[in-house]
Order: C-alpha cells, then sequence, then structure tokens
C-alpha cells in the first residue's frame, strides 16, 4: 500500500508500470516535438532526414529558421510585452489584494472575496467576449457623448492586458495571501517597538517577508499571460501574441519552425517553473 | 532612587470584559519588577499598554514622570521582548540587533561597535553573520533580548520570553537573564505565569488575578506571607485544609477540621461572619515525626501513601486518619526518615506561625498542576 | 482580537481597496453585466435596438446549438472523471509510494509539461498522431499498418487531448491534501485488517475530498471553457460550444447572439459546480484555497 506497508510483487509490478505509462504520455509529445526541430526536413515528422540547426538560424529561401522569421519574432515579442505588463500589474494590485483580504476588516468582506475567486470558474472565453462587449460600450459612449477616441479600448495591447490581467491577479492574489497567512504579525510589532515607522515596517519586515511569494507570483503570471489563448482570442488586434500566431500556423499547415519555437519555449519554461519550483521550497524551509 | 515607571488607576475593557482593572504600581529605577499570574489575568495586555500596542480604556502610564500616553510605540522609551521573540527571520543576527540603532539614523562603525559590545554582553561575540534558523532556543532568546537592549530603553518589558525553552535551559536562563539585569542596570518589567522565574530573579513581584494585583511585595514576602488565599496557591506549594475557626477561653484561636481535628492559630481573626476558612500549610513547613513534648506544635497521624521520590524536591503522599484529603509533606534526603515506607503510619505536625488562613473565596482558583 | 492594531490609519485600506475595487468592478462586474445586457438585446427590422429573448429563442430554436451545448456539458464532465481516475493514483504515487528523496523530483516533472503552453502540447500530439504523423509513420515501417491511419479528429483523440491538457489542475490540488495525509492513518487501518480497497474508499478518498473538488472544478471549468484542443484534434463537424461563440462574435459579428451564448456557458458552468459542492458539501472558499 505504501512505503512502510508489504506490496505483492504483482501489485508494485502493475503500479510502477502503470506511472511509466503516465510518464511516457505525459512527455512524449513535447519530446518529439522538441527533437523533430533538429529534424532536416520540411515536414515536422519522421523519417529522419539528418541534423539541422536551420529552423533556428536558417536564412531562406526554402528553410527560414526562427531567428529570421519576422511574423514569429514580431508576435513573440508581442507577447513578452503583454507578459511583462500583465505580471508587473497583476503583482503589484495582487499585493494589494493580499493585504486588503489578510489584513484589513471592512463590510462585504466576504463578498468581495468570492468575487476576487470568481475568475476562477469564469471559462476564459467568457472574459474576453465580457470584457471585449464591454470596452466596446465605453468606447462607444466615449466617442458619443464626449467626442473622446479612446484607442486603448479597442482590440489590441491594452486590452489583452486587461483581459488577462483580470483572471491572472486571482492566482497572483492568492499566491500571495497564502504567504501573508503565515506571516508572524508580531514581527511588525516589534519592528515597530524598536522605533521603525509604518513605512520602515511594510519595507523592511513585511514586503521582504513577501518577496519569495511576489517574485514567484510575477513567474507564475509571466508565464500564464505568454502561453494564454483562450481570452486573448478575442481581445487581440492586428499585433498577434505567440500563441495566436502559432495557432494559426497549426491551423492553416505548419513547418518545423513551430518545433524551433517549441523547443525554445519548453526550455525556457522549463528553467522558468523549475527555479521557481526550487526556490519556492528553498524559501518555506525557513 | 528615581521612579522608572509608574503606572496609575490603569484600566483596560473590551468591550464588557474588563481585562486591566484599575491597577497603579511603581517600578523604580534599576530594579528587576515581575507581574505574575495565571493565562488570561490580563498581564499581556498590561505589557502591551505599557508597551504602546493598546492604548487604555482609562489611566496613566508615566515614564520617567514623563505620561506616555500620546507617545506612539516607535517613541516610547522603553523595548519589549516578545513572547515568541519576534527576530526577524529575512535579516541575519547583526542586522536584528542593529534594526532600531539604524532607525533612529546611526550610521557606520558607530553600529557595529553597539551590535558587537551587546553581542559580547550577551556571550554570543562573533554571532553577527549567523542566520535566525541557524540559532539555538537559548541563543535566540538572547538575540532578542540584545536586540531590545542595544536600543538603551528606560525601561526593557520581557514577555514570558522563557517560555519556549525546555525546563533545563529555562532554569539556566533565569541565571543568566538576572546577572545581565545587574550587569546593564536597566529596570526590567518580566511578566510569566511561572512563580519560579518571577521569585528567582525579580527585587518584587506582583501576583495577578482577573485584572488586578494581588499582592505587590518581595519575593520572599510573597512566599512566608501571601495576602490571599489565591496568592497561597500561586506561589509555591501549598496544602490546602478546609476548615471553621474557634477561640477559645484564654483567647487562643483554632481551625478545626471536619474529621475533628483541631490546630492552633497564630494570629487572632475576627469571628464576626462565622464561614468557611482556608487554611495554608507548605510542605516544607511539614515536619515528620515532630519530637514529643512540644506543646506549641500542631499534629496529626497519617498514613503514607506513597513516596514521591524526586532527588532534592522529594515529598511524602499522606493521608490524615479518617480523612480522604491528601496531603504532601517535604521528604529531606539526609538520610533520617530512610525508615519511612509506603502504607506507613506516621505523625506530621507544623508550628502555627507556619499556616496561613484566609476566608474561603468563591473564586474558582487556577490550579498549578 | 486580542491584537488588535493599535493605531488604525484608515488609508493604508483605502489605498488597498480602490485597485482591487477597480480591478473586480471594471474587468469582472461590469463587463458580466454588459455581456447579460447585451444578450438580451436584439436589432429590428429598421435597425433599432431593443430587448428581445430572440438570442436564447435562437439557442432552443436550433438543434445543432442546444445539441453542442449538451454534447459539450456531457463531455467536459466525463473528462473530469477520467482526469481524477488517472490522478489519484498518480497522486498516491508520488507522496506515499515513491522514495522520499524522488519525490520533489517527480512532482517537478510532473508539473513541468504543464507549464508550457497549451497550443505547444496539442502540436506534439497532431504531429505524432496525424496521418503523416510520427506514430503512423513509425507503424508502417515496422509493418503494423499497411496503409496509414488518420488518428486525429475523433471523440477519443479530442477527450485524450482535454485529459492531458488538464490533468495537472487535478495533479496539483490533490497532491497537496495527500501529502498532510497522515502514513499512521493509513497504517492503522492495515493493521485493523481493511483490504486496500476499503483503504480508499474510507481513509483516503475522504480524506482528499477537498483537494478532488478543487481540482475538479478547476479541470471542468477549463474544459468547458477550452476552445484550442477540440478545435484543433476533434472532429470536423462535432463542435465544441465555444466555438459556437466565437463563430458568432468574430465570424458572423453577431455580438448579441454570442453574448446569449457566453451567458449560457457561464451559467452553466457555475450551475454544475455548484451541484457538485452541494453533493459533497464542501465550501468553495475551502475549496478554493
Amino acid at each position: 500500500m505504501i512505503r512502510t506497508l508489504p506490496n505483492s510483487r504483482a501489485y508494485t509490478t502493475a503500479y510502477r508500470l502503470f506511472i511509466a505509462v503516465f510518464f511516457i504520455f505525459l512527455f512524449s509529445p513535447l519530446l518529439i516535438t522538441m527533437i523533430l526541430a533538429f529534424n532536416n526536413s520540411m515536414f515536422p515528422s519522421l523519417p529522419w532526414k539528418g541534423f539541422t540547426l536551420d529552423w533556428f538560424f536558417g536564412r531562406g529561401p526554402d528553410k527560414i529558421g526562427i531567428f529570421h522569421d519576422d511574423s514569429n519574432l514580431r508576435s513573440i515579442f508581442t507577447s513578452i510585452r503583454v507578459a511583462v505588463a500583465v505580471s508587473a500589474l497583476s503583482t503589484l494590485v495582487g499585493t494589494m489584494a493580499a493585504f486588503l483580504f489578510e489584513h484589513e476588516d471592512f463590510k462585504f468582506k466576504q463578498a468581495f472575496y468570492f468575487l476576487m475567486l470568481a475568475p476562477l470558474v469564469i471559462p476564459g472565453v467568457i472574459l474576453g467576449i465580457s470584457i471585449l462587449l464591454f470596452t466596446n460600450a465605453v468606447g462607444l459612449f466615449f466617442e458619443d457623448k464626449l467626442g473622446l477616441d479612446m484607442r486603448f479600448l479597442a482590440p489590441g495591447y491594452w486590452l489583452v492586458v486587461f483581459g488577462q490581467f483580470s483572471f491572472i491577479t486571482t492566482i497572483t492574489t492568492m499566491t500571495i495571501s497564502a504567504r501573508l497567512k503565515k506571516f508572524d504579525r508580531t514581527l511588525e510589532e516589534a519592528a515597530y517597538n524598536l522605533g521603525a515607522n509604518k513605512l520602515e515596517v511594510l519595507r523592511f519586515i513585511t514586503l521582504k517577508y513577501l518577496r519569495p511569494s511576489i517574485v514567484g507570483a510575477a513567474a507564475i503570471a509571466f508565464l500564464m499571460s505568454f502561453e494564454n489563448f483562450n481570452t486573448t482570442l478575442f481581445l487581440v488586434g492586428s499585433d498577434q501574441t505567440l500563441p495566436i500566431n502559432l495557432y494559426l500556423q497549426v491551423r492553416d499547415g505548419s513547418t518545423p519552425v513551430i518545433n524551433a519555437i517549441a523547443f525554445i519555449l519548453i526550455t525556457f519554461t522549463s528553467i522558468v517553473a523549475v527555479a521557481n519550483l526550487y526556490g519556492g521550497n528553498k524559501k518555506n524551509q525557513t | 532612587m528615581q521612579i522608572a515607571l509608574s503606572v496609575k488607576n490603569l484600566t483596560k475593557k473590551f468591550g464588557d470584559f474588563t481585562a486591566v482593572n484599575n491597577i497603579s504600581f511603581e517600578v523604580e529605577d534599576g530594579k528587576f519588577f515581575s507581574i505574575l499570574g495565571p493565562s488570561g489575568c490580563g498581564k499581556t495586555t498590561l505589557l502591551r499598554m505599557i508597551a504602546g500596542f493598546h492604548k487604555p480604556t482609562s489611566g496613566i502610564i508615566e515614564i520617567r514622570e514623563k505620561n506616555v500616553l500620546e507617545v506612539e510605540p516607535n517613541k516610547r522609551p522603553v523595548n519589549l521582548v516578545f513572547q515568541n521573540l519576534a527576530l526577524f527571520p529575512m535579516m541575519n543576527v547583526f542586522e536584528n540587533i542593529a534594526f532600531g540603532l539604524r532607525r533612529r539614523g546611526e550610521k557606520g562603525p558607530e553600529v557595529d561597535k553597539k551590535v558587537n559590545v551587546m553581542l559580547e554582553r550577551v556571550g554570543l561575540p562573533g554571532y553577527g553573520k549567523k542566520q535566525i534558523n541557524q540559532l539555538s532556543g537559548g541563543q535566540k532568546q538572547r538575540i532578542a533580548i540584545a536586540r531590545a537592549l542595544v536600543l538603551d530603553p528606560t525601561v526593557l518589558l520581557l514577555d514570558e520570553p522563557l517560555g519556549a525553552l525546555d525546563a533545563k535551559l529555562r532554569e539556566h536562563m533565569k541565571v543568566e537573564l538576572k546577572k545581565l539585569q545587574v550587569e546593564v542596570g536597566t529596570t526590567f518589567v518580566y511578566i510569566t505565569h511561572d512563580q519560579s522565574e518571577a521569585m528567582v530573579m525579580s527585587d518584587y513581584v506582583a501576583v495577578m488575578n482577573s485584572g488586578h494585583f494581588e499582592q505587590l511585595d518581595t519575593p520572599q514576602n510573597l512566599y512566608s506571607n501571601p495576602a490571599s488565599s489565591f496568592v497561597a496557591q500561586f506561589v509555591g506549594n501549598n496544602n490546602k485544609f478546609i476548615v471553621g475557626l474557634k477561640k477559645d477561653e484564654s483567647g487562643n484561636f483554632y481551625a478545626t477540621t471536619p474529621e475533628g481535628g483541631q490546630f492552633l492559630l497564630s494570629e487572632p481573626f475576627d469571628l464576626q461572619d462565622q464561614g468557611t476558612f482556608e487554611m495554608y500549610v507548605r510542605p516544607e513547613a511539614m515536619i515528620i515525626n515532630p519530637s514529643q513534648g512540644n506543646k506549641a506544635i500542631n499534629e496529626l497521624n497519617a498514613d503514607v501513601k506513597a513516596i514521591l521520590f524526586d532527588g532534592g524536591n522529594s515529598r511524602l503522599l499522606v493521608v490524615p486518619e479518617n480523612s480522604k484529603q491528601e496531603l504532601i509533606v517535604a521528604l529531606p534526603q539526609n538520610h533520617q526518615f530512610d525508615y519511612i515506607k509506603a502504607k506507613d503510619k506516621i505523625r506530621v505536625g507544623w508550628y502555627p506561625e507556619s499556616a496561613v488562613c484566609f476566608k474561603k473565596s468563591e473564586e474558582k482558583i487556577y490550579e498549578e498542576l | 482580537m486580542k491584537n488588535s492594531k493599535p493605531h488604525k490609519i484608515r488609508w493604508s485600506f483605502i489605498i488597498f481597496f480602490i485597485p482591487v475595487a477597480l480591478w473586480l468592478f471594471l474587468l469582472i462586474v461590469f463587463p458580466h453585466l454588459e455581456l447579460l445586457k447585451m444578450s438580451f438585446t436584439g436589432t429590428d427590422f429598421y435597425g433599432k435596438s431593443g430587448f428581445t429573448l430572440e438570442n436564447y429563442g435562437e439557442f432552443f430554436k436550433e438543434p445543432i446549438y442546444w445539441r453542442t451545448f449538451a454534447r459539450t456539458a456531457l463531455y467536459s464532465i466525463f473528462v473530469t472523471f477520467i482526469v481524477l481516475v488517472i490522478s489519484l493514483p498518480v497522486t498516491f504515487y508520488i507522496t506515499k509510494i515513491a522514495k522520499i528523496k524522488s519525490q520533489g523530483f517527480l512532482t517537478i516533472l510532473v508539473l513541468i509539461p504543464f507549464w508550457v503552453s497549451e497550443l505547444i502540447r496539442v502540436y506534439g500530439w497532431i504531429i505524432l498522431l496525424r496521418e503523416s504523423g510520427v506514430i503512423n509513420k513509425f507503424l508502417l515501417k515496422i509493418g503494423i499498418f499497411k496503409v496509414p491511419h488518420e488518428m486525429l479528429y475523433n471523440d477519443i483523440t479530442m477527450v485524450m487531448g482535454l485529459v492531458y491538457t488538464s490533468m495537472l489542475f487535478m495533479i496539483v490540488p490533490i497532491i497537496g491534501v495527500m501529502e498532510s495525509l497522515d502514513d499512521a492513518l493509513i497504517e492503522a487501518a492495515y493493521d485493523l485488517g481493511a483490504k486496500k480497497t476499503t483503504i480508499w474508499r474510507k481513509i483516503i478518498i475522504p480524506y482528499v475530498t477537498p483537494g478532488i473538488m478543487s481540482g475538479s472544478i478547476i479541470v471542468f471549468m477549463l474544459v468547458l471553457g477550452s476552445y484550442l484542443t477540440p478545435k484543433l484534434m476533434g472532429g470536423k463537424n462535432a463542435l465544441w460550444f465555444t466555438e459556437q461563440i466565437y463563430n458568432s462574435m468574430i465570424i458572423y459579428f453577431n455580438w448579441n447572439q454570442g453574448a446569449a451564448f457566453g451567458f449560457l456557458l457561464l451559467l452553466l458552468s457555475s450551475l454544475i459546480i455548484f451541484v457538485a459542492l452541494k453533493v459533497t458539501r464542501q465550501d468553495f472558499k475551502e475549496v478554493v484555497k
């Protein structure tokens, strides 16, 4: 059953086999995708035609590598710009929300708390369309009544940022709240007692304590934003984010340049995820 | 002597609940003053009011004869050593101790010097670079005290700082803390529920119970002349007898037990309101098999139920004849009483002046286990 | 509260409250009210807009709409169930059977694939499964297949894809709870003569129910609202409801219709989550922790 209890051989073997199959299931699509990024072929498929780096560095004419693929590079750049903004905004507001829900008391706190959790159970597609409808209505209102052209309310960069921010902030709030919950408030009193003022307490004690969770939340927010598809789909303008751009290519037929992008993304996200998990574990021990 | 801390008619209410009820006291400069009481008696609230974390409902707090009620906690010349120590886990030892100095705007080598002197003083020289989680319980203790002392407060408040330590270390730290206080000469106000801590370290102890002081006295007086039933039970161990009182023709007062025992008392009592009284005799005031012919001694016969061997703190558990009440009798380990075995019959006696007697209080009293 | 804060400064509350309120109202509450309003708005013959039930009427009149809706709901429940059935033994293995040393490593190993964008993961399956894909090529080469088979674009593949893309959100909350399950409880049950199935039924499952519920809610919600996986892996003539919404909104540019569909989907997800919570007697606030 568990480590300390005896098990029959057949049971143990069957269980191990199941776990092995599970991990193969988990990794085979990713590994194949990564390997085929180096296949010297026009199609992301077998047979293996030899090793090449053309899908990374190729200058054409038949093989344009990712580093010379303007459309994909532009979408990567767009995604980074979106992710940086979303990560910064949602971490900032998430920190404030954590303080609001953990340290403040106010009327309707419970209701606000539920509202804060709501994005967890609202499908991303719905968030996307409702924000699209609302910003459109507000934009029309400003244009009709005030004669103002509110560019940022039309589908495009800012709408994508708002849309992703709307649910990613729930995740950052929960991440930061979880650590703030464990914060011993006598530390604040101690600092206060030792002569620190309110701002110094916040800066030297509370925020310092929260820092691992703030960094972690920012990393998670960045990744979630970078790979978001559902909400972005409805809010995107002419500047496509990487997932949207990739989707269009996959839908309409693809070349191994997607594998090259996948290779870079998988490597990058793995590093961020491992760093985040490892960093998180290390901090949690103290 | 200058008065370091003066508290006048201090009261704190939380809604309907009165946590601190009209307390007044003064602490002279350089004294070690303890507030001793069971948990929930209001001692922490009292301390937090002095530190500034609670606003009193009414009353005055003066430090060096200056009213500090309007002074924010971060500006008061008092520092608090927290119950859980509240060392900053995100800083090393040096930064913890330097924290308060830096908040005052002190910089550079001056800070280094003060911190190092303080580390030396608490017996941890060279520990500045250590992280908090690398310290043992006793070391954390010292760092917490150093962090507060380095600011040279007029009064150092300590909120049961030894509570988290194991028994052996606590014994050691008591002595250390007393030595430290004598050395630095800072006024200490120490709160605890452990009577031994209070007795060993303090110049004065206030025994606190449900929001008020039962008695404020030297440790010796608390022990030998408790002012109330509560103090008698809370400070040290005591045997309790439920008794009635009577007076004979020659003017002597006696305590009488339901089993027919009659014990001479050393003090007169007002017998106007008849009723039940409580008489207390300390285990170490009980004499085993007292020599015959001493008229002034009270005696009773008892069965030895068990010998509770505990080295220098060994005791006999005895049950008086015709009674069910158990008494504890100190058993000196000088081989004089080696002959006593369980189930033996012995005599137990005490001098009248060893017993104290109070009107029975209805109040439920915290019993130490 | 004995440790009440000594000097309440109300403006700290205001500083925290304003951005949070702006977020929740401008990006959650008002947009959904607008969604609701739009779903009841229609344009009449003369181009004047006004209240109408037409958008919802359309949904019930056209079988394709409500059939897709029902199909999406049922498949979402089914996928959630499959994910649960796979996740339980996996999390149990990681937390209770694997060597303590390898526990952290296995956890990270499980998490990594899910940090990779959904699109890349789906793409991986496409190049594995399609007619000209890796598996086909491989099986043809070793002679198991005589002609290539299309393994994409059917419901089984789609379900597998949905299971694959949403599994993390079941595994993470269950690992969290399972870790805190004291081994001694299982040992005690074993010692008292319980069989494996009994231990699972009476000890493990009841203990991890909060984790199961939070995982199920998130997985269900993600599957119900997913667009990529059904679109890229599912059958061509078997739609997912999110595609209907996309088509109404973006292709036919009929926002009122799209709003009605969106609102129906939101209603469905809230309803099923509500029922699931009631049935298992869990509290939403506890579950999402």
